[in-house]
Parts: structure tokens; C-alpha cells; sequence
């Protein structure tokens, strides 16, 4: 097999999941889209083992470890996500700028979240500033 | 049978393991390109199914077949479930969501279609007369792997085991609810619950790693 294939299809679903990270708004999709990175990594690992025939099957052993380390990473993730909305009841990653630069006079904290926030919410950020 | 006649195979002759790789590829591609541009935000969870698992069939066309079902236990079994239970528990609205895409994803397409351009020209030129021999021994057989993975992989087999009840803690201390300090509940009988808590967390989570 030509190894321009598998090659070539691992740039390809590295930058659809590129474009992902960076268009989506849904901190899950994000996610989502990182998974997709790291698998045309994996098909990069396994197909260039293949190749090189190697005997300590280094790509082989480095995919089986990128798979856990996307599993960890995947469940902290999803973890960091869940409570970022319980705090600010919403997952959107454009939303989440209390840590950006203001932006212009009388907008210290951005539009940060201004509907459907919970009262609990709410008094989490009051807490957050202070603090 | 022509694999020592024919030195250099040429892309007017391709296998038949190669027509399958690209057909799958494709599908693999399309099955992406859903994932990152559909509006329903389950649906593309379930468009992840279809590239995570036609990603485990190239493996399997690549000869590593203990990655294939990893990768079919794991991604598809696991990863994908975990992310359809983290769009279920922020109330991730089911059908069309207009506001799924960011308001940059001109500038995204522009970084995405760039970085792929360049990366496609240079791993092209580069792999122009590159090919991978699949006949032989198998190189990802299960007994392979798992020889060379207990052999000379073995520290870093086990760092990996202690890197995931590392995560596993971060993620039960992250998603536990906080119960505020100790001293504050403590009169009440009902302060035993939260004591208790991690104790009870502690079996479940040494369970799950092993």
C-alpha cells in the first residue's frame, strides 16, 4: 500500500479537526473535535510502524498509550465542562471570557453570561470576583 | 505472489487493499467533516461513531488488529458514551441548535483549509515513493504487540496506569459536589453523609481502574 494514504488521510482528519476546535461553540464539540485530532495522530503512529517494521513496535505501544491518554483526558475534560456549567449555566466557550482583557470603557467583565444564569450562579461569580 | 516482481507498484495498479483503504477513508472523512459541521448536537456524536469506527477498520487494513479493537472498545465503547452523557447533562438541546458555530468559523475554515493544503503538499511530496509492504508476518498481531508492550514497554506501561487513577481522582474531586467546610455541618446527624462520601468513592474508583 501506498503510504501516501494513510498519510494523507491523517492531514485531512487533523485539520477537520483543526477547523472543529476552532468553529465550535459547544465545549462538548470541542472535545469532540480534539478526539478526531488525536485519532489521525493514532492512524500516523500505526501506519508509519507498519512501515518501518520496527521491532520494539514503538508506534504500535505510543498509539495504545495516545488511545489512554485520550480516554483520561476526555474524562477530566468532561469533568472541568460539567462544572463550568453548573457555576455559569452554560457550556459556550465564547461566553466564558471572565479571565479576557476588557474589551472597551464600561465593560470590565464582558457579556458574561447575561441570560438564564441561576441566582446560585450568579452569587458563585459575586464570589468568584471578590475572592 | 507479485510482491517480489514488482518493485515499485505504481498508483495505476492499486490493490485491493488500497480501494478499500481509500473507500473507507472517504467515508472516514465524510463521517468528520458531519461531526464538526452538523447543527444537531447529538448527531454529531453519533457522526463520531462513524469516523471512530471506520478509523478502527484502517487499522485493521493496516495490519494492527489488537488497535483496531481498542480502538473499537475505547472510542466507540467508551469515549463516545461519556461525551453523549456530557451533552445530556448540560441540557444540550436536542434538534437544531442555530448558535452550534461560532461567529470566527470564516477564519476557522481559512486556518483549516491552509493547514491542510500545506500539510498535504509536504507529506505528499515527501512520501511520493514510500510503500508499505502488508505482506508477511503481521506487524500488530495481539501476541506482537503484547510481547513488545510487557518487554520493553513496561514502565511506561505502568506510569500510564498511575497518569489514569491520577485522572480518575481529578475527575471524582473536580464532579463532587462541595459540601463546604467539615466544622459547618458537623452538629447535625445528617453531617455523617458527607464524611462518608469519599470513603464510599474510594472502593468504586480502585474497582474501575483495575
Amino acid at each position: 500500500m501506498h503510504l501516501a494514504y494513510p498519510a494523507v488521510l491523517a492531514v485531512l482528519l487533523f485539520c477537520v479537526g483543526l477547523y472543529g476546535v476552532l468553529a465550535r461553540r459547544n465545549a462538548i464539540l470541542v472535545l469532540m473535535s480534539v478526539e478526531l485530532m488525536l485519532n489521525a495522530v493514532n492512524l500516523n503512529l500505526v501506519a508509519f510502524d507498519v512501515w518501518l517494521r520496527d521491532s520494539l513496535h514503538a508506534g504500535q505501544a505510543l498509539t495504545l498509550f495516545t488511545i489512554t491518554i485520550a480516554a483520561a483526558e476526555i474524562g477530566l475534560g468532561l469533568a472541568i465542562v460539567l462544572l463550568v456549567f453548573r457555576n455559569r449555566g452554560s457550556s459556550d466557550v465564547d461566553r466564558l471570557t471572565g479571565l479576557a482583557e476588557p474589551h472597551g470603557p464600561g465593560t470590565p467583565h464582558g457579556p458574561d453570561a447575561p441570560d438564564a444564569t441561576p441566582a446560585a450562579a450568579a452569587d458563585d461569580e459575586k464570589a468568584e470576583a471578590t475572592a | 505472489m507479485n510482491v517480489s516482481a514488482a518493485a515499485h507498484p505504481g498508483f495505476l495498479s492499486p490493490t485491493g487493499v488500497e480501494i478499500t483503504f481509500v473507500l473507507i477513508g472517504l467515508a472516514t472523512l465524510g463521517a468528520a467533516l458531519l461531526t464538526v459541521t452538523t447543527r444537531q448536537l447529538v448527531h454529531a456524536a453519533l457522526w463520531l461513531v462513524v469516523a471512530l469506527g471506520g478509523l478502527a477498520v484502517e487499522y485493521l487494513l493496516l495490519t494492527a488488529e489488537f488497535i483496531a479493537w481498542v480502538q473499537v472498545l475505547i472510542y466507540v465503547g467508551s469515549v463516545v458514551v461519556l461525551l453523549l452523557f456530557g451533552l445530556m447533562l448540560t441540557k444540550a438541546p436536542i434538534g437544531r441548535s442555530p448558535d452550534a458555530d461560532s461567529e470566527n468559523r470564516l477564519v476557522a475554515l481559512g486556518v483549516g483549509v491552509a493547514a491542510a493544503a500545506a500539510l498535504v503538499w509536504v507529506v505528499v511530496d515527501a512520501f511520493r515513493t514510500t510503500w508499505i509492504n502488508l505482506h508477511g508476518v503481521a506487524q500488530g498481531s495481539s501476541r506482537a504487540t503484547g510481547e513488545s508492550l510487557f518487554r520493553h514497554w513496561v514502565l511506561p506501561f505502568e506510569a500510564l496506569s498511575v497518569l489514569l487513577l491520577a485522572a480518575l481522582v481529578g475527575a471524582i474531586v473536580l464532579s463532587r459536589r462541595d459540601t463546604g467546610s467539615p466544622g459547618s455541618a458537623a452538629p447535625s446527624p445528617a453531617g455523617a453523609t458527607p464524611a462518608a462520601t469519599p470513603a464510599a468513592d474510594a472502593p468504586a474508583a480502585g474497582k474501575e481502574h483495575s
